[in-house]
């Protein structure tokens, strides 16, 4: 069935850009002619697969483009909250979107994915990338296409993108969870980082970063990390290794765990033994409200996230921004994210990125109010 | 002359080679880090590998018969996003009830498959990946992108968790109804007699096919109560919930002295060769095998089990023949 719409779509994008080639060289048409039939073209195809596909698109600025989204893979509530907000985002201003969520998330299966947004046409494609550089190639041979590439939630190598819309500066997030740590463990004693894979970008830099700050400041200098794990996003992996973790070190205090498959494994598994083990890190309120509160019977005094929603939207405002032109994705270049605010585009170590905000605090406080929503 | 001796003990019987195997790791492992052999981790070795003890009793049946089923894990997927979504939308949160919905999902799926296989005669390993691809891309439809865990199957999670009874029973139940219907009953000796060869099975008056549907529901059976034990355990319901994990059945099978051309395997070869798996997950994080090691490790154990087996196997074999011979 998937094949089969595929292909169909496939088709659909040859037969246009056919067209539009035909156009081009025989009546030396305006290219702004042939390139709306192709666009209708692509969305016509669309429309069944997404309910996104808006036929009778408002002539907002938008209008007559079509904007793509690579989320990490199916089947994930962070995806989709933030494939919500980059479709609020476009669709209000009248654009189309498509969205692709990849069958699982290694970088071979955002490949193909990839590949029939080329052939389709599209004007940007917004990825989460699942590798830092297994997608140079393609995404190479989409900006020869005249795509507008960008990233978001997780970063490739900046020379295959024009912009990174990072959820919240990576030494941003290192110093929040070193200091949350601080504050567990209060000021002294052994933790350990319960992470996703070993080769998880994002999890990687942060970790990084945690290391960094520690050994710079003589303030973190009696916390020890024991050990950096890795639960793979399996929660029966992560409940291995969190048990393991427990058992291996018997002094310690703190499990910080960047990563919402690891934290709802360890919280349980912490929870569950009634250890004195504290748990932080970053995690989804839906998933952690049962494990988040202030006394010995739950195992997370407070974790951080940021709002997926609003990193979507702000990645589909960016998508316009380039697309209209109204930045080309230097450093210094800035523009209105709808009401999210103005954002600048800054250079962070050689790479150029849009910094959504700080990471937000969740706590018993205002975990109730989160919960329902993601 | 000593060499030999020892070998002839390992050879009478495949069971006891695998114990043996089992305490020379316990022993290694036991030394590295003595903590592993505490009550507590040993129960936890059980409970985390709940469902890989509980599916190898369905792959046994099924790899007896000459078949495979990699299907399993997506039936699991299935019935526990199911479950997990219907307490989500607080449809159901009776406990009962969903274990029983979660079998029924499994019997169904299982059913299916023994259906076109037997009567289809299509070869196992086609027909079940077939249903691996529709059951979990099914878990992924009806999920539509949202898990249940937490707060969703709370109540519900008490059943699986760190401690409580529930898992350990119905390991205990299910491991000795199917010693005893596999040792002594007419079913469980029809399965061995279709494995071992067919045709004389048929024509002995063995309803071939009555026997294969059975034992592919068995199996259907069995993954969906792991998918139920599974929301319950890790109070999480994934579509991508233990994807590839019907690997490790089917080396726990293997392990176990289970023969892929069927006919040849124990209920007891089956309990050592998951627990064989099971210690291994469990104990390469805790001697400190750095984690990118543990994958090879684990492949490496499983290739000289399995070759120790095939070796013993062949002993045996040979001694039987010179028995025959004198």
């Amino acid at each position: 069935m998937k094949r089969k719409l595929l292909s169909v779509l496939m088709t659909a994008a040859v037969c246009a850009s056919l067209m539009a080639g035909c156009a081009a060289a025989g009546t030396a048409a305006p290219a702004a002619d042939a390139a709306p039939a192709k666009e209708a073209a692509a969305e016509e195809a669309e429309a069944p697969a997404e309910e996104a596909a808006d036929a009778e698109a408002p002539a907002a600025d938008a209008s007559g483009a079509t904007y793509a989204l690579v989320t990490k893979s199916a089947g994930n509530p962070f995806m989709e909250r933030m494939a919500s907000g980059f479709q609020e985002a476009i669709e209000g201003a009248g654009g189309t979107v498509v969205i692709q969520n990849p069958e699982s998330a290694t970088p071979d299966a955002q490949i193909p994915v990839i590949q029939s947004l080329i052939s389709q046409g599209v004007s940007s494609i917004a990825v989460d990338g699942n590798d830092a550089n297994a997608l140079s190639a393609v995404l190479a041979e989409a900006k020869d296409a005249g795509i507008k590439i960008l990233t978001l939630d997780s970063d490739v190598a900046p020379d295959s993108r024009t912009v990174y819309c990072n959820q919240a500066g990576v030494q941003q997030i290192g110093q929040t969870l070193m200091d949350a740590v601080y504050d567990l463990t209060g000021g002294e004693g052994q933790y350990a980082i319960l992470s996703a894979t070993s080769q998880a970008t994002n999890q990687n830099a942060w970790i990084d970063a945690m290391k960094a700050i520690s050994e710079a400041d003589s303030k973190y200098a009696k916390i020890e990390l024991v050990e950096v794990a890795y639960g793979d996003d399996e929660p029966q992996k992560s409940t291995d290794q969190t048990q393991a973790l427990l058992q291996n070190y018997p002094d310690l205090k703190v499990i910080c765990a960047p990563t919402t498959v690891g934290i709802a494994a360890a919280a349980k598994v912490l929870q569950d033994q009634g250890s004195s083990v504290k748990l932080t890190g970053l995690g989804l309120p839906s998933e952690m409200a049962e494990y988040i509160g202030d006394d010995d019977a739950h195992s997370c005094p407070y974790m951080y996230l940021w709002n997926p929603i609003d990193l979507g939207r702000l990645a589909g405002y960016t998508s316009m921004a380039l697309v209209d032109g109204s930045i080309t994705g230097a450093a210094g270049d800035s523009f209105t994210a709808g009401d999210l605010g103005d954002y600048t585009i800054e250079e962070i170590d050689g790479s150029t990125q849009i910094i959504l905000g700080p990471p937000f605090k969740f706590d018993p406080s205002n975990i109730d109010d989160w919960k329902t929503v993601y | 002359m000593k060499k030999k001796s020892i070998g002839q003990f390992l050879s009478e019987s495949r069971e006891i080679s695998l114990v043996v195997v089992l305490v020379i790791l316990l022993v290694v492992i036991g030394i590295i880090n003595p903590s592993f052999l505490s009550f507590t981790n040993i129960r936890q070795i059980f409970l985390n590998n709940t469902l890989t003890f509980l599916m190898a009793l369905g792959m046994l049946c099924v790899m007896l018969t000459a078949g495979i089923d990699i299907s399993i894990t997506s039936t699991l997927a299935f019935a526990g996003m199911s479950i997990g979504l219907l307490q989500k939308y607080d449809v159901i949160h009776n406990t009962f009830l969903l274990f029983v919905i979660g079998m029924l999902i499994g019997i169904v799926c299982g059913f299916l498959n023994g259906l076109i296989i037997s009567k289809g005669k299509v070869a196992p390993i086609i027909c079940t990946m077939g249903f691996m691809y529709i059951w979990r891309g099914m878990a992924y439809v009806i999920s539509n992108n949202n898990w249940a865990s937490g707060m969703d199957v709370a109540g519900f999670s008490d059943f699986g968790k760190d401690g409580a009874p529930g898992p350990y029973i119905i390991l205990v139940i299910a491991y000795i109804i199917f010693f005893i219907v596999m040792k002594w009953t007419r079913f469980g000796r029809k399965i061995y007699a279709v494995g071992s060869n067919t045709e004389a099975a048929r024509v002995s008056g063995i309803n071939v096919d009555r026997t294969l549907i059975s034992v592919y529901t068995i199996m259907g059976f069995l993954a969906g109560l792991a998918g139920v034990l599974s929301v319950s355990i890790y109070a999480s319901a994934q579509p991508n919930m233990q994807y590839g994990k019907e690997m490790d059945v089917i080396a726990a099978c293997v392990i176990g002295g289970v023969s892929m051309s069927g006919g040849r395997g124990s209920v007891v070869g089956t309990f050592l060769g998951a627990l064989i798996i099971a210690i291994i997950s469990k104990a390469l994080p805790m001697i400190n095998v750095p984690n990118f090691w543990q994958n090879l490790i684990k492949g490496i154990i499983i290739l000289a089990v399995v070759l120790l087996n095939v070796i013993t196997q062949r002993t045996m074999e040979r001694q039987n023949l010179l028995r025959r011979e004198m």
